[in-house]
């Protein structure tokens, strides 16, 4: 314990907490202490604990032993609503606002002011323009729907939703996996804020450079025990890895610089060329060629197209015009079921809404691809799924190493794991991963990233996406950057190329436009 | 409760925890019931001449056959996340199609008549279940919606085809498959078992159960793990179209006359709570054969129960409903927790966590 600089009684503390579940100790004697203004950041690999500690402290789960004080009172949540009431708030990864309401409805949801006659809408609007104020979110329409603003603004939203219930304590669970630069900067920038107001913030996030720029202290959990609890300016961040992962930096080194250097690919035709592909609202007329053995990485902003790209190219979504050939032969995908059947799989960016099946088992979720591809009238034998489902359980170090449980209750990196052996088991010539490695530890993010590049090795072509633009920077051989719905640049990976490059070319345009 | 705590038997945990115990429990208890007002309740005899059995046990089977049928039927479709609410129009039909052509080619003696008249009834229920099927799957319509339609469009169906007239029909081979009997068994109910099992094995055994739980669970990642939503729709209402029709059959052959206004009328809701009795969320997703046809055997039970314990006519729907909804608080989550909870601070022990299961584990799959 390093932290002594804070004096005053910490405004939550866990001590000795422990929670099972059926096989596993999820939590095992884990102490931790959260400060009036200071934002903590709770790091640790997929399946540390991370979420079993927020679940206790928001009491979704209850715990078997040790005890929660908030504000020096122990208290035994019976659910979320008395953690709230308690002055403890959660704005969670995926945001659970309503978008059909407005965002002064959502704001203020449960909150309304009443008058005489009901409620007050005239007032419960302008209590939420002064919430919103409050975060600097002044430019917002109450009276907006929703749905009419980012999802980055809508996290804000959120926020500000939490921070009516004048709360002191706020737990943001990896609120910034699926924003840009510049809307993290808008968060950090009201978290800053709540933190000078006094607020207690536990943040949660898989991105380093996030965590250092806005973390006071950092508590690592490992394997469902407390590492330790340091000052973020005592830990450098290869010690911090270190201690997340249990090991040396070894099992690292293949996220170090061992870029793809761009090869020419040889005379042989492409394996998929693209001309004139476009779905209105989704991009606007691409072409492209992709080629046996290459990764490509589409790089672009939130919305910039580069989803909607890959979706056409799978048969996700149904292009408006555009030819593809594949192999030579002319291609037609008019849905999913024909992606499959040409030998093209795409992992989602979506996991939850649009990957995995939460109530199926783990092996059931990894052979649904090859099954639906046999049709339901020639099933797989129990043997036949046995040895894909142990096959790629291995090879991607899926755990809890159980093919019977459901999927719902694998960690987000294990789902992960899950669905991209659910792709490989297809046995893909085009493999297009979106955000393969959001919300994801470091230690899986590593072992994905290298099978990528297995797989490019064995002929397989890969559409990487990537938020992060040095992953895709690492990994791809070609890059085509894509902006407001465009392909805007393609670029043939090299030594001089640097997620600066992307950047630099996506602010240009900026300019030009 | 029949769970023993100091001697924790795994293999009755899980049948303890599967989601029809309790369905399985309430029939033994009414059975019970009965039995305390007629000893001689489940007493079985057989008929020294014709080695038939008879008895109230098998007069339930009996009545068990035509719900067992629809309940199948319609688990499937709510493991899709739909519902049917046709199906008792479409028995109604079935059985007008059956009456009018037996009458019509007038063959009290020829199996050859009765099997065309099966033939028929069936295909016609088949149509009007692949229709709610391409309604749902191919013009995405709600399956509510849909299904209401087709219950008032089926009844319609059936007064048209019988000229609003309750036809009947004499043939012996047809009212064989009602009222007679093989080794002893009705034959309605050893068909209801056949069928049954057929589904089961045709679902289970083929990855047609594994597509519909996935669609059912989460349409939009299943689509895009390649699946084809809408062919697995058609068959899944064509499929309960059938089995209504069968229900049909087996309800009209029993008196050899349709009734156009009561034959299989609310059967429909029969059929719903047979299926959410054994275990399946009306959510879709997960879905127990197993669990429906207990669920069936139970409403079964206890239609008989209550004319036989002389519940008054006009008292039947609280009764009915009043074991229905016991029967629900003993298999909600939320209640077996409450349970688990008072039992625990009685034991006074920390009892292991035990994990809450929500799927009919043990079931036929």
């Amino acid at each position: 314990m390093t932290a002594s600089a804070f004096t005053s009684p910490p405004v939550v503390e866990v001590k000795n907490v422990s929670i099972t579940f059926p096989g596993v100790k999820a939590l095992d004697t884990v102490s931790f202490r959260l400060f009036q203004g200071e934002v903590h950041t709770l790091m640790g690999e997929n399946g540390a604990g991370k979420s079993t500690l927020i679940k206790a402290l928001t009491g979704v789960y209850k715990i078997d032993s040790g005890a929660i004080i908030v504000a020096g009172q122990e208290r035994n949540f019976s659910g979320t609503a008395a953690a709230q009431e308690a002055g403890i708030s959660t704005v969670y990864q995926e945001v659970n606002l309503c978008t059909n309401l407005t965002i002064g409805e959502n704001v203020m949801l449960g909150h309304e002011v009443r008058g005489p006659f009901g409620i007050n809408w005239r007032r419960t609007h302008a209590a939420a323009k002064v919430a919103l104020d409050k975060l600097g979110l002044g430019h917002l329409d109450p009276r907006a729907p929703l749905n009419s603003i980012s999802l980055a603004m809508q996290q804000l939203v959120a926020i500000s939703r939490a921070m009516v219930t004048k709360s002191k304590v706020l737990i943001l669970d990896e609120p910034t996996s699926s924003l840009d630069a510049q809307e993290v900067e808008n968060l950090f920038r009201v978290m800053r804020r709540l933190r000078d107001e006094g607020v207690a913030i536990l943040f949660v996030s898989h991105f380093l450079d996030q965590v250092y720029a806005i973390s006071d202290r950092l508590t690592v959990l490992r394997n469902g025990q407390l590492v330790g609890e340091y000052m973020t300016r005592d830990l450098d961040r290869s010690e911090l890895i270190a201690k997340m992962i249990g090991k040396d930096l070894d099992a690292l080194k293949s996220l170090g610089s061992n870029r793809a250097a761009y090869h020419r690919p040889p005379e042989a035709a492409p394996l998929l060329t693209v001309r004139g592909l476009s779905r209105k609202g989704s991009i606007d007329s691409t072409d492209l060629d992709l080629h046996h053995g290459e990764v490509v990485g589409f790089a672009g902003l939130l919305g910039s197209g580069r989803t909607e790209l890959a979706r056409l190219l799978y048969g996700a979504d149904r292009a408006d015009v555009g030819d593809l050939t594949l192999d030579g032969k002319p291609l037609h995908l008019t849905s999913a079921s024909a992606g499959l059947a040409n030998r093209i799989a795409f992992s989602t960016e979506n996991r939850r809404d649009e990957g995995i099946i939460g109530d199926l088992t783990v092996r059931e979720n990894m052979i649904l691809a090859v099954q639906a591809k046999r049709g339901w009238f020639r099933p797989l034998s129990r043997k036949e799924q046995d040895a894909i489902v142990s096959k790629y359980m291995a090879e991607l170090n899926v755990r809890p190493a159980d093919p019977e449980r459901p999927i719902r209750t694998l960690s987000g990196g294990n789902q992960q794991k899950v669905l991209l052996g659910r792709w490989l088991a297809t046995d893909p010539k085009l493999l297009i991963l979106d955000e393969p490695t959001r919300g994801i530890d470091v230690g899986a993010k590593a072992e994905i990233q290298e099978r990528v590049a297995q797989l490019a090795g064995e002929g397989v072509s890969v559409v990487f996406i990537s938020s992060e633009l040095e992953e895709v920077v690492r990994l791809s051989e070609r890059i085509f950057v894509l902006k407001d719905h465009r392909l805007i640049a393609t670029i043939d990976n090299g030594a001089d190329v640097t997620a600066d490059t992307i950047v630099g070319i996506i602010a240009a345009e900026e300019h030009a436009a | 409760m029949s769970e023993n705590p100091n001697r924790p038997l795994a293999a009755l945990q899980t049948l303890v925890r599967s989601q029809f115990f309790w369905g399985i429990v309430a029939i033994l208890v009414l059975l019970l019931l009965n039995v305390i007002r007629d000893p001689g309740y489940l007493g079985v005899r057989v008929n020294p001449n014709t080695g038939n059995l008879s008895g109230n046990v098998i007069d339930i089977l009996r009545a068990a056959a035509p719900i067992l049928m629809i309940a199948v039927g319609m688990v499937l479709v709510i493991a899709t996340s739909g519902i049917d609410l046709s199906v008792g129009s479409v028995m109604a039909v079935s059985g007008a199609v059956s009456m009018e052509l037996l009458r019509a080619l007038n063959g009290p003696n020829s199996v050859g008549v009765t099997i065309v008249t099966v033939l028929a009834a069936l295909a016609v229920s088949t149509l009007l279940g692949l229709l709610n099927g391409v309604l749902v799957a191919y013009v995405g319509l709600q399956p509510f919606i849909t299904t209401l339609v087709m219950m008032l469009a089926g009844r319609g169906l059936a007064k048209v085809i019988t000229n609003g007239q309750n036809t009947t029909g004499k043939s012996e081979s047809f009212s064989w498959i009602a009222n007679g009997t093989v080794v002893g068994l009705p034959v309605i109910f050893l068909l209801a078992v056949i069928v049954v099992v057929l589904v089961a094995l045709i679902v289970r055994r083929t990855a047609l159960g594994l597509m519909i739980e996935s669609i059912g669970i989460n349409p939009q990642a299943s689509r895009l793990a390649g699946i084809r939503p809408n062919g697995l729709l058609l068959t899944v209402y064509g499929a309960s179209g059938l089995l209504a029709g069968i229900a049909g059959i087996f309800v009209t052959a029993n008196t050899m006359t349709v009734d156009v206004t009561r034959t299989g009328n609310q059967m429909e809701l029969d059929a719903i709570l047979a299926v959410v009795i054994g275990g399946t969320s009306l959510a879709g997703g997960k879905f127990a054969i197993g669990g429906a046809a207990v669920g069936a055997l139970l409403i079964a039970t206890l239609d008989k129960t209550v004319v036989f314990l002389g519940v008054p006519a006009s008292a039947t729907p609280a009764f009915k409903a009043t074991v229905i909804v016991v029967l629900c608080l003993l298999q909600s989550q939320r209640v077996r927790a409450l349970f688990r909870r008072r039992r625990a601070q009685i034991q006074a022990q920390p009892d292991s966590v035990t994990a809450v299961s929500t799927e009919a584990e043990g079931v036929v799959r």
